[in-house]
């Protein structure tokens, strides 16, 4: 107690000050950012439609929200492809992952928030495929994560892993380009990546590989999101760059804790 | 330990060594020792006790991680085909084996700390040098030894000996020299490294493969955007004993297809394409890494390891990276039936530069 009233009659602060106002800083952060994103959350469901829609609506939602890039026949424009022959596959694909409409231009178009219902997506894919045909859903067999799991892991290493990585977290590619984690991928989005070939990614089609080797694939890597890894908390599965920066900071700054006590005097 | 006592004898000033090449004349002041603090447990019966509970507490605590290590291990058996069972066995017995071991360590410090005698105690060096009685006593055991040995007198047992010292190494060098790939009539370039890496598998005629499959691939197969991974059609044929990665690392190819347009003939060898469709080496010309890392709207390839860039719609020429030459091309052409064959093997030799190739 002495000690503590000493302090206070410097006027100086407790050493724990610091981190105890850091931490109140970043709860109250927190707090407010949860609080937020629940409140959008809200209204967004709100907005969602539970009807059927048909190729028409399907048109009008093309000509509102996609229709200035790609232009109002799918001819493309400046600022965006023409979306001739890419089908309702390619249409899922990118809207449903959020990557469509762009936010802004750039290397690549990230993932974000999805825009539409899952009826509105499948309304404008029903509208491209039928002006332009192009690739198109595959059968639920394909998408049943029952195939030889570690075949598709075979072929994923051999056809994939330089990019996304041999445990699917993704990795970068040249000039603020990537490669996407497979982490939380639908199987659905997996066959429509491998078949329609997004942005900077080679086709796959089915002369390349195979249907059933595509379901391999889809398998392990249904499998890989399913299972925890044997080998225990993945660092985000980067390899020797978390893992190192972990041990460098964590592992050696443990050691030299540890040091110092011992050589320190004792009380 | 004669001379050690020799040393500290009389008054504790600066004696100078004797194995010190330069006698210093004016050496710095020792400062000593700062002055002897008492520790708390010293001081306070009741700290001792508690620092005494604090240290069989903790090899308690050892015990315990000791005896639940076992018990995981009988806990969490490794049952077959399950991963999650392996994760549950490493975690609870690495648990128990560490805090065993930690605990031992932290309460075995601890007690040295706070509980055993903390008194300053300096322990001098000796001299280095050993007394002249010392090194004259050395000298004559050899001496001595070789005197009553005959190993100077008896020319014949020390060269023998010699001998045998020798040709005892040979057989070493012998086996070991086995080890390594060796030329024989039938395949004169299988023991020579710079033929190896001169060459790879494929030759004329041979037809590219889906790898690992060993599937031919016809050109029609190969549309705009795609990138193949593909081997020898006879390396699928291989098995592990017959070298199949020896020869795998060197021959892999990725395949892509390009818009004729856009392979300019001014800085692409056409005549190794096929309408639009070319294939290179897959191994990096840096360090061998493969590169694969296939950009289909760029056409730029990326190595993973060092980040060369190689640029398939130029030659793969090198554009950014390490890397010091292109890409070797493969060159292809058609068969009859419509499926990619090479027309040759590399013209020059894959991967990174070697002892004969810079």
């Amino acid at each position: 107690m002495a000690r503590e009233k000493k302090h206070r009659a410097n006027g100086r602060r407790s050493p724990w000050a610091a981190a105890a106002l850091i931490g109140i800083g970043l709860l109250i952060t927190g707090g407010a950012y949860a609080g937020a994103s629940a409140a959008m959350a809200a209204t967004d469901e709100s907005a969602s439609v539970k009807t059927a829609l048909t190729v028409d609506d399907g048109k009008k939602l093309f000509q509102a929200n996609c229709a200035t890039c790609h232009g109002l026949d799918l001819q493309g424009t400046s600022n965006g492809p023409s979306l001739f022959g890419v089908g309702e596959l390619s249409v899922h694909f990118q809207v449903s992952t959020g990557r469509m409409p762009l936010q802004m231009q750039g290397p690549q178009a990230p993932q974000k928030p999805v825009q539409f219902t899952d009826e509105q997506i499948a309304a404008i894919g029903a509208y491209v495929q039928e002006t332009s045909p192009g690739p198109s859903f595959p059968s639920d067999e394909v998408l049943d994560g029952k195939g030889d799991v570690a075949h598709g892991a075979e072929l994923f290493r051999i056809n994939c892993a330089m990019c996304h990585n041999v445990a699917a977290a993704g990795g970068a590619l040249t000039e603020g380009k990537y490669a996407p984690s497979l982490e939380h991928t639908s199987a659905l989005n997996m066959y429509a990546a491998m078949v329609t070939g997004p942005q900077n990614m080679p086709v796959f089609n089915d002369l390349n590989i195979t249907l059933e080797e595509k379901r391999d694939i889809i398998s392990s890597l249904l499998w890989l999101q399913q299972n925890q890894s044997p080998g225990g908390y993945g660092l985000g599965n980067l390899g020797p760059v978390s893992e190192g920066l972990f041990i460098w900071i964590f592992g050696i700054g443990t050691l030299i804790a540890i040091t110092v006590w011992i050589t320190a005097k004792a009380n | 330990m004669a001379h050690e006592v020799e040393a500290h004898e009389g008054d504790r000033s600066y004696v100078p060594s004797p194995g010190l090449a330069v006698a210093v004349q004016d050496p710095v002041k020792v400062p000593g020792l700062p002055p002897h603090r008492e520790r708390m447990t010293d001081k306070d019966p009741k700290k001792m006790n508690g620092a005494v509970r604090a240290v069989y507490t903790l090899f308690y605590l050892s015990l315990a991680g000791s005896i639940w290590a076992i018990a995981a291990y009988m806990l969490f058996p490794i049952e077959d085909g399950q991963i999650a069972s392996i994760r549950a066995n490493n975690l609870y017995i690495g648990l128990g084996i560490a805090l065993a071991l930690l605990a031992l360590g932290v309460g075995a410090i601890h007690w040295s700390k706070a509980i055993m005698s903390d008194k300053e105690h300096i322990e001098y060096r000796h001299p280095t040098r050993g007394r002249d009685s010392t090194r004259a006593a050395a000298v004559q055991a050899f001496a001595d030894a070789n005197e009553e040995s005959g190993f100077g007198r008896r020319t014949m047992i020390r060269g023998s000996l010699f001998a045998a010292l020798v040709a005892s190494i040979v057989p070493g060098i012998v086996l070991f020299r086995g080890l390594a790939p060796q030329s024989t009539p039938a395949n004169p370039e299988a023991g020579d490294p710079v033929a190896l890496l001169n060459h790879t598998m494929w030759k004329k005629g041979m037809r590219l493969a889906h790898d690992p499959s060993g599937e031919p691939i016809k050109a029609s197969d190969v549309t705009l955007g795609s990138a193949v991974h593909v081997i020898p059609e006879e390396l699928a044929k291989l098995s592990h004993e017959e070298g199949y990665l020896d020869e795998k690392a060197k021959a892999i190819v990725l395949l892509m297809r390009l818009r004729p347009e856009q392979l300019p003939a001014e800085t692409n060898n056409l005549d190794w394409a096929y309408n639009g469709i070319v294939a290179y080496s897959k191994v990096c010309t840096h360090v061998g890494c493969p590169v694969a890392l296939y950009e289909q709207q760029t056409h730029h390839l990326l190595c993973p390891c060092h980040q060369s860039q190689f640029d398939v719609a130029n030659g793969a020429a090198v554009i950014f990276g390490p890397a010091a030459r292109p890409l070797p091309q493969l060159p292809i052409t058609v068969d009859d039936e419509g499926y990619l064959i090479a027309q040759d093997d590399f013209n020059e030799p894959v991967g990174p530069s070697f002892w004969e190739r810079h």
